[in-house]
């Protein structure tokens, strides 16, 4: 894969670095002279490219009309749209994914041509809100790109679901309860499947109301 | 269409913005002029009798708040190519404005924003325009040689 990465910091050097350690061709586009040099220096395997990378002759010098992909990560939003458009309609780049530092323009960019936009804020929110609080949550994994959540939910001492079969439970409509592990059998439930303290619980939903299917079963301070 | 019913926002309160806000204003449209330093809107001049919203136009809630979804016209003039061009497609796409045009000072991309429906009015092209114009009008097709020859 030919990848075009243009933006700055740490994230930009991790992320060639461990591309360039697949074999991934990596090409880096930066405005700073002082970094561009760095990054020459400790990514011996990567092109450096200084410059804007929303300007079409950078893009044009980093390789564009070849590359597969562009993903810009500068810290301003304008900067990152306009790169993303740009390669896409002058240089034919098939994807371009963008990350957007204010969460209001995930959905904006999509709307403009962007592949994928990618809100750093709304990743740790999301985490922070759904995993931190809730030590009872063992796996939180987005899949369908993250238009469904699974998680694995122990019922502990206080948890609103100790003792209740599932018809009871006051969970949000779209969640379903997909499998109890008791003792290291696990049991496909049905509505009068009885929850017992140390169960583990496999519950799937939609992100829009997950935070209250979890609370419905795990409980709020956790 | 008559100019005393439309509605424009200008985002970007530098020289230009300034002049276009209170010649729009004086001529009888509504205007909201848009900018993150409440000390330039000291560029208005006295005729200016539309409102001035201190803020981010990047962001969508300071968008919301100069009622961008009822306007008519948006005219992005801040100082930085991008943020121009960003603003006017969220003005066109997201909040369906009829009207939008950008000022960008690097023509290159026009051509990428034009395909959007984005008129892009660029000052290096104007400029090179009107002194290409003045050139030919006082000289002639051939002006190096024009000039030596004093006409």
């Amino acid at each position: 894969m030919r990848a075009i990465l243009a933006g700055e910091g740490k994230t930009l050097y991790f992320l060639a670095r461990q591309f360039t350690a697949k074999g991934h061709h990596i090409t880096i586009i930066n405005r700073h002279p002082d970094e561009c040099e760095a990054l020459a220096r400790r990514l011996e395997k990567s092109v450096v490219v200084l410059g804007n990378g929303s300007d079409p002759a950078v893009l044009e010098d980093a390789g564009a009309r070849q590359a597969d992909v562009l993903v810009a990560l500068t810290p301003e939003d304008q900067d990152n749209l306009i790169a993303c458009q740009v390669a896409r309609q002058m240089f034919g780049v098939p994807r371009v994914l963008a990350l957007v530092n204010d969460p209001d323009n995930e959905e904006i960019f999509k709307r403009l041509g962007v592949t994928e936009a990618f809100s750093a804020t709304r990743i740790i929110a999301t985490l922070l809100e759904e995993q931190a609080a809730l030590e009872e949550v063992i796996n939180l994994l987005p899949m369908a790109e993250g238009r469904i959540q699974v998680a694995e939910v122990v019922i502990g001492e206080k948890a609103p679901a100790r003792d209740k079969t599932l018809q009871e439970l006051d969970l949000p409509a779209d969640t379903l309860v997909a499998g109890i592990i008791r003792g290291g059998d696990v049991h496909i439930p049905r509505g009068d499947s009885r929850l017992h303290l140390a169960d583990k619980v496999i519950l799937i939903g939609r992100p829009a109301n997950f935070g209250d299917a979890l609370r419905a079963v795990a409980g709020e301070e956790a | 269409m008559d100019r005393s019913d439309l509605y424009i926002i200008v985002a970007g309160c530098g020289r230009l913005g300034a002049r276009l806000a209170s010649e729009l204003s004086r001529t009888g449209s509504s205007v909201v002029v848009i900018d993150r330093d409440p000390a330039r809107f000291a560029g208005l001049t006295a005729e200016f009798s539309g409102f001035h919203l201190t803020g981010d136009a990047i962001e969508q809630e300071v968008l919301r708040s100069a009622k961008i979804e009822q306007a008519d016209c948006f005219l992005a003039t801040t100082n930085q190519d991008n943020i121009n061009l960003m603003l006017a497609q969220v003005a066109k796409v997201i909040y369906g404005v009829p009207l939008v045009m950008a000022r960008i000072y690097d023509p290159l991309r026009s051509p990428v924003y034009e395909r959007l429906g984005i008129d892009t009015i660029s000052p290096t092209e104007l400029s090179a325009q009107e002194f290409l114009h003045t050139i030919t009008a006082r000289t002639g097709p051939e002006p190096a040689s024009a000039l030596r020859n004093g006409r």
